[in-house]
């Protein structure tokens, strides 16, 4: 069966298009947002977050007695902020390091929500199984109405991103020169981080708090090889993103009883190594096969300028010498004598003798002048 | 205290003191969030383990966990030497990846077992008291005892036994390096260390909590001590008195104890940075509003000589033309005046200050301070002129 009629087909069933859809909102959202994250070095804030949004969830049923989806937003959203500024606050006021602040932040704020939801299990007739999904993260139990308003709150925080551009990315690349500007830095970084919360709590019923730090920053990462602009690398984001969403949802609906949050996970994760190796410039092939030709050409370049060496102790520069004496050279093989035979630079006679071309001069006469190999 | 509280609050304390020491080097290397993605990525280690062994007891399980997160921090640091990533980014990327192999290879192959990803996460400790070790008929305790003992006399050994490679390492890497010790070696010996410390612990009380008590403690005594030994020694310390009072919170209010005992390494925490003496909130403030005041005074008593004797000028000395001439607010200039007026540096009269003897004496030693090479004498100098009242 062709691929795309399979993936048409996988999707014509009503629940796999509504978590298809879903994810593939919450991919394009968290890919937009992770690259500010990425860029910003705040990779590790997502993680943080989303551990930190569970004593709001458990505060929020605490409050409300029932397990309202816009509660229980409202709830991860401030303590996942609450969160962020209080580690904003410790690594502004103290020695202790972002990484520390984000550690500790997150792992006691999820101890306090462990407190809390223990407590809630305990209460008589508490029906609490809601608050487990939203730990570990279940595509399966999207609605229609979750992605409905999953897009309203993607769509908010793309239109404020776009409205913002300028803004974001001169506090991004130099937050110094913006606010010698005259701009309100702190609010609009706090703007932005809020925006980075919203994403994150958006995502943790999709695929729970242990990976959502990955759904933000993966696509980020995959596009951050591709490109050097921010406007390429946001659109890039947002479609590795949507990718992942609809590849993971499709793979976990094909094989039973796999989770869907990791398999997205693994396919963003496989976006990125992908682009970890076959990226254009950055690409780890590609750098290896420009140093393996900058080696070749440096090879090459010492070469000549040995043999120019080598023939001017003579009057005449065409004077011939034997192939023999250039064996000695570093770096020399039989099959560099055929590149530059190739190139043109060398003439060889048939009994193995060789002398310079006037483009080989001209070659190592513009070698020496760039400093030589000396 | 029955027997059974007794042993859990053992437990909880030998796991609090073995989280204690490798996080105050965790803390100082500023690797502290590589403990968040050992503690996850270990999951693909003990299901695979699992898999092999088919008991939940094993102590290939351990192993292979501890292996897994050694794994963890070379794939890390392999992905952030290629710069195609921070180093941040690289963590964010791989122990998801690892955590999601463990959970899918969970559904897949285990899924009628009791090991699960709720089990790994969040532990729990209240169980650790019924899995007992029988020896020869004997009861000798629980299990969860013996194993975090072996690995905190393991911790204690190898903190004491390394301890200058250690401090010397982790302050100086490059110059360890000079000197012909073994960085790399060491440091990934720490990471197999943490790593096997959260495999036991992550027991008792779950993944994510192991970072709460490794982390918490030694963060909160790097607020307190520049001494690297008092800093292992107050973190233990911080580590055992959440362990303590996590329990007996639990306790109280029936709820999940390994939570507690995070919550108050958290609430230890947020007491020590906001009254720790030197680096608390609250000093930091004091001080820097100190030294506002402090320098407004000096300031002021300058602005007030510079108008007097030779070139004196009434209207610059007036109270009234402060606010303009400095752009402080009213109640900074009332206050400032209030201050300099009490110590004795200024006298006022129909709204025009003068200088006292006293201010006097001020200028001259600050002048003589100032024109000076050395500034030794700097503090006594404010000690002994400006006054200073909250």
């Amino acid at each position: 069966m062709d691929f795309l009629e399979f993936f048409i087909d996988l999707f014509s069933d009503y629940t796999t298009r509504v978590i298809g859809l879903g994810t593939a909102i919450l991919g394009i959202v968290s890919g937009v947002l992770g690259v500010y994250a990425i860029l910003k070095k705040q990779s590790l804030l997502g993680d943080a977050v989303a551990h930190a949004a569970l004593p709001g969830i458990a505060i929020a049923f605490l409050i409300t007695g029932t397990k309202s989806p816009l509660m229980f937003f409202v709830g991860a959203t401030l303590s996942g902020w609450l969160a962020t500024l209080w580690i904003m606050g410790i690594t502004r006021n103290t020695r202790i390091k972002m990484d520390t602040a984000l550690g500790m932040v997150l792992a006691v704020f999820f101890g306090v929500g462990l407190v809390l939801l223990t407590f809630i299990q305990k209460l008589p007739n508490a029906n609490q199984s809601g608050l487990e999904t939203f730990l570990f993260g279940q595509a399966a139990t999207l609605l229609q109405r979750d992605v409905v308003s999953m897009g309203i709150i993607g769509a908010a925080i793309i239109v404020v991103v776009s409205l913002l551009w300028k803004e974001f990315k001169l506090l991004t690349f130099d937050p110094q020169f913006f606010k010698s500007l005259g701009f309100n830095t702190r609010f609009l970084d706090i703007l932005l981080t809020s925006l980075i919360v919203l994403a994150i709590v958006m995502g943790l019923q999709t695929v729970g708090v242990v990976l959502m730090s990955a759904m933000l920053i993966a696509p980020a990462a995959a596009a951050r090889q591709w490109t050097d602009r921010l406007d390429r690398m946001v659109i890039l984001s947002a479609v590795f993103g949507a990718i992942s969403g609809l590849l993971g949802t499709a793979i976990s609906s094909y094989g039973a009883k796999i989770s869907t949050g990791p398999t997205i996970i693994l396919s963003s994760v496989s976006i990125v190594a992908f682009s970890f190796l076959f990226a254009p410039g950055r690409g780890l092939i590609a750098k290896f096969l420009m140093r393996e030709k900058n080696r070749r050409n440096l090879a090459i370049n010492k070469v000549i300028a040995e043999m120019y060496e080598i023939c001017s102790t003579h009057d005449n520069l065409d004077h011939r010498h034997s192939i023999a004496i250039l064996k000695t050279l570093p770096g020399f093989s039989n099959r560099m004598v055929r590149q530059l035979k190739e190139k043109d630079l060398v003439e060889i006679s048939s009994d193995k003798q060789w002398c310079m071309t006037d483009k080989g001069v001209k070659a190592a006469l513009q070698i020496k002048a760039m400093g030589g190999m000396d | 205290m029955t027997g059974v509280q007794f042993e859990i609050q053992l437990i909880a304390v030998l796991v609090a003191i073995s989280c204690a020491i490798p996080g105050v080097f965790l803390v100082l290397r500023k690797m502290s969030m590589i403990s968040d993605a050992i503690s996850h990525a270990i999951l693909p280690g003990i299901v695979v383990g699992f898999l092999i062994t088919n008991s939940i007891n094993s102590p290939l399980l351990i192993v292979l966990a501890a292996v897994t997160g050694v794994v963890t921090v070379a794939i890390v640091e392999l992905i952030s030497k290629t710069n195609l990533v921070k180093e941040d980014a690289a963590i964010g990327l791989v122990f998801p990846m690892l955590f999601s192999i463990g959970v899918i290879l969970i559904s897949r192959n285990v899924g009628n077992i009791h090991i699960d990803t709720d089990t790994v996460l969040l532990g729990e400790l209240a169980f650790a008291p019924f899995d007992r070790v029988i020896l020869a008929g004997i009861d000798m305790g629980p299990k969860g005892a013996w194993v975090m003992g072996t690995i905190l006399l393991l911790n204690v050994a190898f903190v004491v036994v390394f301890f200058k490679e250690l401090k010397l390492t982790t302050f100086d890497a490059g110059l360890a390096a000079s000197l012909g010790f073994y960085p790399v070696v060491l440091h990934y010996a720490m990471m197999g260390m943490v790593s096997i410390t959260t495999v036991g612990a992550f027991d008792s009380v779950g993944a994510i909590l192991v970072v709460a008590l490794m982390i918490t403690p030694a963060a909160t005594a790097y607020l307190i001590t520049d001494d690297l030994k008092l800093m292992l020694v107050f973190s233990a310390t911080i580590g055992v008195l959440a362990a303590i009072s996590g329990y007996w919170m639990a306790n109280l209010l029936d709820v999940s104890i390994a939570g507690s005992m995070a919550t108050m390494c958290g609430f230890i925490f947020l007491l020590v940075y906001l009254f720790a003496p030197v680096r608390g909130l609250l000093s930091v403030y004091k001080r820097r509003n100190r030294q506002k005041s402090e320098f407004a005074q000096m300031t002021l008593v300058m602005h007030v000589y510079n108008h007097s004797g030779e070139n004196d000028d009434v209207d610059e000395r007036r109270i009234s033309h402060l606010k303009k001439h400095f752009l402080w607010d009213d109640h900074f200039v009332q206050l400032t005046v209030k201050q300099a007026l009490s110590g004795g540096l200024l006298s006022e009269s129909h709204q025009v200050l003068t200088l006292t003897d006293k201010g006097i004496q001020f200028i001259s030693a600050a002048n003589s301070l100032f024109s000076s090479k050395y500034h030794p004498g700097f503090e006594a100098l404010r000690k002994e002129f400006v006054i200073f009242t909250d």
